[in-house]
């Protein structure tokens, strides 16, 4: 009958408006920043370079290997390596950044940074609130801002960071094994060489 | 003691004027009651704008504004200031005199309705004989002001609104004054303290307001949708539309004059409000005869305002009509259903008093409203579907 | 009371005369609507409620609107090229003399409206709304059922119109 679908939707805006004062269902708005979401997991923001243990030069895992600045499409990293080298975290000296710069107001978290690194150096952060009234420095963060404890990337993406510290412990023990191996035919062949010429000499 | 509550406006301007020399006193008691209602309805005017913001709000499942004062209590203050110290620009093609003149005119001419409604017992301002009459012909005087509004800005798409706002005004006209019609046939006056009067009678505790006989419902029902029609609120907002035209015929206005504009609208909305009331629904009598202690002008106010709630309930729910939509809806739809409730009202009022006028004008209006619905919506006009591919 | 009068008098004919002398179409049509106001307000300081409301809802509400409406669809609303004053002014003048002269005839003929010999005009019976619609309904049916008939004409007549034109443009 004419006029019935409009008292339909009448019994259902008044239903939304008793409902809104006492169902969450029916109110769902959330009042930011006095309320927030709690973000999933998955979420990505802004890329920072990872360290491992306390100190944040000697654990940066970041190799200045260059490749996440020529990937990166929109071109908003700047790589300046070292002249010398420091050990890495499987024991090889390796080059690292003297000068690490994310342009942030350029970067579109695209994640091909992360994708394409070889040494799970840097990650995606979930940090948004970073309004600054400094349109060109204040959004140029440089590697003391960008460096991140292993830690904070454990707090804030759980399962990835589980994965990615279980292949590096595995790359870890696989090298560990090779140098171990290496080190012990080393040791057989020096002893092998040492052994007959003293056998020989009597 | 209960008298003197209810009259209590009446008693303040008696004083008040008492304490002027004697030869002014009828134009300073008609300046006071002047200055009453130009401070009392922008005032409700402002407590409307906030309860459609957290009603329509609320119904779409999120707070109204609720930063400013406590629940969003100074909203309308915030709003009055920033439409006061925005830019006023005016177009430089623009018609200068006729842009400036057509706010002006439509708040005047809105304000002017309210000098014959009855706000309590007593508490009309001027008493004339005519009072509907000059209701609706004021009425009538706001689509001159929504076209100089539209043609002044120089903008095809004012025009456009423009021109929809008046023909959907004037379509909506003739239901309007209809359905008073079989008001007054009952009545026997056009002045509307008769009107009230005539419905401030109670049978077992039960007023006689028109709105509870069959005729005064279908009446009321066509009134409220010839006067949303009227005041261009949802769903008969096209004009306005505000996600196709800007704003319609008042895009090109800015600061102040769109206050104007809204003020305009919204005292409009109050007003036809108060004329239904005052039609329809008994005025300032109250809902039952026990309940007669209560002050008369508490119950005109809180049922303008529950008329208000019901227009922010319709806002929020009902989808836009188009405009040919609308006009068949008035032409087509609710001009033959309120010519039949006038003969109705005729026969209502022939048949006597019993119990066999309820059933028979119940049941002429009922299959009425049932035929023509299932007639208007035919789709027969509609043909098949035509496809145009590209080659 | 006086004031009063030459008030409403000078607003209306300033409306008429400006309807006439101005360029913008638009502008006349709206100087027109208010020697429509003038008019109705004269009706009303008579004491005619009903004549001025009357006038004022159908003058200004309807019959402003069409004529602004009819401007508007044609193409009126472009200043006129070759100033206000038509060619054929003298024919106009001498129509609007005549008409001048039939109303004055009429308005002069009827005794009521000029003072008697005490010098106070008649006493005028106040029409109230209910006397004007007995008197349609009794004396003057007649009158006012040609009137529908004529209107329901000009009704179908426009329907009929429009429809030739949809179906022309089809």
């Amino acid at each position: 009958m004419l006029g019935e679908g409009i008292l339909k939707g009448l019994a259902e805006t008044a239903r939304n408006f008793v409902g809104s004062y006492f169902s969450a269902e029916r109110l769902t708005t959330v009042q930011y920043p006095e309320q927030r979401i709690e973000p999933i997991e998955a979420t990505r923001d802004f890329p920072f370079l990872v360290y491992d243990g306390a100190d944040w030069e000697a654990g940066l895992r970041c190799v200045a290997c260059q490749i996440c600045e020529k990937e990166c499409p929109p071109k908003c990293i700047y790589i300046e390596k070292s002249t010398d080298k420091k050990p890495d975290a499987l024991g090889k000296p390796q080059f690292y950044p003297a000068r690490f710069d994310i342009d942030i107001s350029v970067c579109m978290s695209c994640q091909i940074c992360v994708e394409v690194c070889p040494f799970e150096a840097i990650k995606m952060d979930t940090e948004f609130e970073l309004s600054t009234d400094d349109r060109f420095g204040g959004l140029l963060y440089n590697r003391k801002e960008l460096a991140k404890s292993n830690e904070h990337y454990h707090k804030i993406h759980p399962t990835e960071a589980a994965q990615v510290d279980a292949h590096l412990a595995r790359e870890k023990a696989k090298s560990d094994a090779k140098a171990k191996a290496a080190a012990e035919s080393a040791a057989a062949k020096a002893a092998a060489s040492a052994a007959p010429p003293a056998g020989g000499g009597d | 003691m209960i008298a003197n509550l209810d009259q209590i406006f009446v008693l303040l301007k008696q004083f008040v004027i008492g304490l002027l020399p004697a030869s002014w006193q009828p134009a300073a008691g008609v300046v006071l009651c002047v200055v009453a209602i130009i401070c009392v309805f922008p005032a409700l005017f402002a407590i409307t704008v906030l309860l459609e913001r957290k009603g329509l709000g609320r119904m779409q499942n999120r707070y109204g504004p609720n930063r400013v004062g406590i629940f969003g209590i100074l909203q309308p203050v915030a709003d009055g200031i920033k439409s006061l110290t925005k830019e006023d620009l005016v177009p430089l093609s623009a018609d200068a005199v006729v842009h400036f003149i057509a706010p002006v005119f439509l708040v005047v001419v809105v304000f002017m309705g309210y000098a014959v409604l009855p706000m309590g017992r007593n508490m009309t301002l001027v008493h004339l004989d005519a009072a509907l009459l000059f209701y609706f012909a004021i009425g009538a005087s706001t689509e001159l002001s929504v076209f100089m509004a539209g043609w002044s800005s120089r903008n095809k798409y004012s025009l456009l609104g423009a021109m929809r706002a008046v023909a959907q005004m004037i379509s909506y006209e003739v239901p309007l004054l209809m359905s008073s019609v079989a008001v007054v046939m009952i009545t026997g006056s056009l002045s509307l303290d008769k009107i009230v009067a005539a419905q401030n009678q109670y049978t077992w505790g039960l007023p006689h307001w028109y709105i509870f006989t069959p005729w005064g419902f279908a009446g009321f029902v066509m009134f409220a949708i010839a006067a949303t029609a009227e005041t261009n609120r949802s769903p008969f907002d096209l004009p306005e539309g505000e996600s196709e035209l800007v704003a319609g015929y008042f895009t090109e206005y800015s600061g102040f004059k769109f206050a104007e504009f809204f003020l305009g609208e919204y005292v409009g909305m109050l007003s036809i409000s108060g004329l239904g009331t005052t039609l329809f629904l008994g005025g300032w009598s109250a809902p039952l005869a026990v309940l007669g202690w209560v002050p008369s002008w508490f119950w005109f106010f809180s049922k303008i305002m529950l008329s208000m709630c019901v227009y922010i309930w319709l806002r929020g729910t009902l989808p836009r009509l188009r405009q040919d939509q609308l006009m068949n809806f008035a032409w087509k739809f609710v001009l033959p259903l309120t010519l039949l409730n006038l003969f109705v009202t005729a026969l209502w009022r022939f048949m006597g008093d019993g119990w066999e006028r309820w059933v028979v004008c119940s049941a002429i209006l009922v299959l009425a409203y049932v035929v023509m619905g299932r007639t208007g919506m035919h789709r027969d006009h509609l043909g098949a579907r035509r496809y145009r591919y590209a080659d | 009371m006086e004031m009063i009068f030459y008030g409403l008098a000078a607003l209306t004919l300033a409306g008429g005369l400006a309807a006439v002398l101005l360029k913008n179409t638009v502008h006349c049509a709206l100087a027109l609507t208010v020697a429509f106001a003038g008019l109705a307000f004269q009706f009303l300081e008579l004491d005619a409620q009903f004549a001025g409301f009357a006038q004022i809802l159908v003058y200004v509400g309807a019959v402003a609107i069409l004529v602004v409406f009819a401007i508007l669809l044609t193409r009126g609303s472009e200043t006129p090229m070759d100033g206000v004053f038509s060619r054929t002014w003298l024919a106009g003048l001498a129509i609007a003399a005549a008409v001048f002269a039939v109303l004055s005839w009429a308005v002069l003929g009827s005794t009521r409206a000029l003072p008697g010999p005490g010098g106070a005009p008649a006493a005028t019976p106040t029409a109230t709304v209910m006397q004007i619609g007995n008197a349609l309904m009794g004396r003057y049916v007649l009158p006012l059922e040609i009137v529908a008939l004529l209107l329901t004409a000009a009704l179908i007549g426009a329907v009929i119109v429009a429809m030739h034109e949809k179906a022309g443009s089809l």
